[in-house]
């Protein structure tokens, strides 16, 4: 039995309604612990006085770096002692998930008995950048669930200006949509990156995120310097069986108004059978006895949405490997910046293939850790110096699909220009 | 006695704890379809099939609430479960008979089933006063208050396309793109505490980190300290971070923005970001009604007036802007136009226009 429980009359009016409460938890781990009672009583007092009561300092693993969230109150009374004083440190420690994020019901208890002797008992799955979040341990324990964490196989994740955490989708495990193995890439890139995850020393934060296709489940365009999205280069495959039974579930207008006509590109039509073109670029499929379905895949730009539609009567190509796009971040300090293509296409297949992904991050945080200015991310740095300096210093070659136009204003030398065409055109001559 | 050296073995091996049938089906998937809100089939080419059953959960789990999914698992599923990134847990059975009895047991502890499909799932999710050292919010509170009004949504597939929400506790957004994101914006300038900056403050690092040059380092009081070009300042709270006695959250004068149509699916269009549409909302513990209600109304004129497979971005793109504040009954206010670098990009450059 714990001590008696604060006042709080504003986090009990989070326990009704019908979605899964975490004042219900809350209380329920106060019940046995002194440290939650005082836990909610802050957090009581941050909702009564609209403010937060945490600061940061410095607490860790030894032999680490990072990993750990340090949490100290600063809600103090006049004498300068905590209010609350035993949740006067709530230290989070992030824990990288596997793959995926699967689990089996013994690992996660486990889990939850390791943190309820060292930590609050209360466990996030999962933070914004993946980790699963053991939130809540005072400085003396956070060496002994760490230690206990670790033996179970698991390893602390980034903070600060490291290489930090990573995520992947379901993809291959569950999903047919699935253009390489997330997991291994996940795992091979981010098990290279340890000693920059585990001692932070970069100029700041570099995340890596891996989506098996372009719809991008992990939002990796978005949120990550390096987004590893699968994508194809051959034509869609087809499935006569699921195609008709697609259009005998869905009807015609279905078909025209949410298939046909959302194609970016323009690339799908529905013909008569008889009219249906052959060619080495079209896939087509039978919806019916009288109509197909026809896609010229040189004009398809992988966007998913036929796909996704028609899941299994239409599927991605076998030529399978990934998008590589760099720079993504939110707002501050220059506003937001999706990530851009800096590879159009990477095979996934071999052991050659996951190696060659690993070279290339390797190179990117290498040019990062050399040029980037302090707090600055690798798409801020990008912006800075011009795409152009930044693929020289990575060696990659530029190719139209990593713009979206060509340039509009003519601010640039262009005193190399025949020297350029030459080295294209030699190029071009030696492949 | 010696510290114990850390086995520094990162990322663990997925398949140790994976389902079998996905195990056996790695990279393998035919198709998949949704039997009913919540439920997803999924058949491989071998033939395989594998239900998965999805639930939402608070995210901020007490060891309790992870031991009743545990034994949920165990007795009702094959003990084996994963996590989506929006905090929702999903359960593998390679029997259709579990399906039902699972649901029962999901529910009836509390769990909602949903989540899949056309449907809105759980709100990106971030710390909020629970955890955080810089939070002007809270985000369980919010989380909980706002996904209980949006029950329905969730345990349903009843929007033209899916709907993903974000919850952010300051402007850095840590709750990411979404349809429809929830963000503090601070609207006065930080409250600098002179006595403590110079030994708390690294000033030239705090100087370097505005946005807008509006920090310069002064003589206060005659203590070294910073002060703030309020004129120039845009109460981003990049200063906050590095410099705490530079407090830019204010319980009167922090309030909330409603944001929409970020997409990060290339799907149709290429993924866009989101915009601000409203703002100016009270942070209103412990169930932020106004916010609710802002939320709930662009989400119900999106479900009412966007076509099957529009997400928020492409029904605004379909409407335009000015029908879509008009049909929200929100106020366009100055405010709402970009003026920062690249902002020109965001005005109409044409006479397209809706009258």
């Amino acid at each position: 039995m714990a001590k008696k429980m604060h006042d709080t009359p504003m986090l009990d009016q989070l326990e009704s309604g019908p979605w899964p409460s975490f004042v219900t938890g809350l209380k329920r781990l106060a019940k046995d612990k002194d440290y939650m009672v005082d836990l909610m009583g802050q957090l009581e007092t941050s909702y009564r006085t609209r403010k937060g009561y945490w600061k940061g300092g410095t607490v860790g693993v030894f032999g680490y770096g990072g990993g750990v969230i340090p949490r100290f109150t600063e809600l103090k009374d006049e004498h300068d002692k905590p209010v609350f004083p035993d949740a006067a440190e709530f230290h989070t420690l992030r824990v990288q998930p596997p793959a995926g994020m699967h689990y089996n019901t013994d690992v996660l208890r486990k889990m939850a008995d390791i943190w309820e002797r060292h930590g609050s008992g209360l466990i996030a799955f999962h933070g914004q950048s993946g980790d699963i979040m053991f939130q809540g341990a005072k400085t003396d324990k956070v060496q002994d669930a760490f230690d206990e964490l670790n033996e179970l196989g698991f390893d602390l994740g980034g903070a600060g200006p490291a290489v930090r955490t990573s995520m992947s989708c379901v993809g291959a495990s569950r999903c047919e949509q699935s253009c390489y193995d997330e997991a291994r890439a996940h795992r091979q890139v981010i098990n290279t990156f340890l000693d920059d995850i585990h001692r932070p020393a970069l100029p700041y934060k570099f995340k890596f995120k891996f989506s098996g296709c372009p719809n991008d489940c992990m939002n990796s365009i978005q949120r990550s310097d390096m987004a590893v999205i699968g994508t194809w280069r051959d034509n869609i495959r087809t499935d006569e069986e699921l195609a008709r039974k697609w259009l005998a579930k869905h009807g015609m207008n279905e078909l025209v108004n949410d298939v046909i006509t959302r194609c970016p590109t323009k690339t799908i039509m529905l013909k008569e059978i008889k009219d249906v073109a052959q060619g080495d670029h079209i896939s087509s499929v039978k919806v019916s006895d009288t109509h197909a379905l026809e896609i010229d895949n040189s004009n398809c730009v992988r966007c998913m949405h036929c796909v996704n539609v028609m899941t299994g009567a239409l599927a991605h190509g076998t030529d399978t490997g990934a998008t590589i796009l760099i720079g993504g971040k939110r707002t501050l300090k220059i506003g937001d910046l999706m990530g851009t293509v800096v590879v159009p296409f990477m095979p996934l297949k071999t052991d050659e293939d996951y190696e060659a992904l690993v070279e290339l991050g390797q190179k990117v945080i290498d040019f990062f850790a050399e040029n980037a200015l302090e707090h600055e991310r690798t798409g801020e740095m990008i912006e800075r110096i011009g795409l152009v300096n930044f693929l020289e210093g990575i060696g990659i070659d530029i190719d139209p699909n990593m713009v979206a136009t060509p340039r509009t204003n003519p601010y640039v030398r262009t005193d190399g220009w025949d020297e350029e065409v030459a080295r294209i055109n030699a190029k071009k001559a030696a492949a | 006695m010696a510290m114990r050296t850390p086995i520094e073995s990162g990322v663990p091996d997925n398949r140790q704890y994976m389902h079998p049938a996905l195990l056996k089906n790695y990279g393998n998937w035919r198709y998949h379809d949704r039997p009913r809100p919540g439920v997803l089939h999924h058949v491989s080419h071998t033939g395989d099939e594998v239900w998965t059953v999805r639930a939402g959960t608070q995210r901020q789990m007490d060891v309790y609430t992870i031991r009743k999914l545990c034994d949920i698992a165990d007795t009702y599923a094959e003990g084996h479960v994963r996590f989506t990134i929006r905090s929702n847990i999903e359960f593998m059975v390679s029997d259709p008979a579990k399906v039902d009895p699972l649901i029962e047991a999901l529910t009836s502890n509390g769990f909602p089933v949903g989540g899949t499909g056309n449907s809105v799932s759980m709100i990106a999710h971030t710390q909020g006063w629970l955890h955080c050292d810089i939070p002007g919010t809270d985000a369980s509170g919010a989380v909980k208050a706002l996904m209980d009004d949006l029950y329905t949504e969730f345990i349903r597939e009843d929007m033209p396309n899916r709907v993903h929400l974000s919850t952010s506790c300051c402007e850095i957004n840590c709750g990411g793109q979404a349809d429809i994101a929830i963000i503090v914006q601070h609207t006065k300038p930080p409250t600098i505490n002179h006595d403590l900056v110079a030994n708390v403050c690294e000033r030239p690092a705090v100087v370097a980190r505005c946005p807008v040059a509006a920090i310069r380092p002064a003589l206060v009081n005659g203590k070294p300290s910073l002060e703030v070009d309020e004129k120039k300042c845009i109460c981003c709270g990049a200063c906050y971070p590095p410099c705490p006695p530079m407090q830019i959250n204010d319980p009167e004068h922090s309030k909330l923005a409603i944001w929409v149509g970020g997409k990060n699916s290339n799907a149709r269009g290429k993924p866009t970001f989101m915009k601000m549409v409203a703002s100016g909302l009270p942070n209103n513990p412990p169930r932020w009604p106004e916010v609710s209600e802002v939320v709930k109304r662009i989400l119900y004129t999106y479900k009412a007036d966007a076509r099957s497979w529009e997400r928020i971005a492409d029904w605004v793109e379909r409407i335009g802007w000015p029908r879509f504040f008009e049909k929200c009954d929100l106020p366009f206010t100055k405010y709402l136009i970009d003026d920062w670098r690249g902002s020109r990009s965001s005005l109409n450059a044409s006479t397209h226009i809706r009258f």
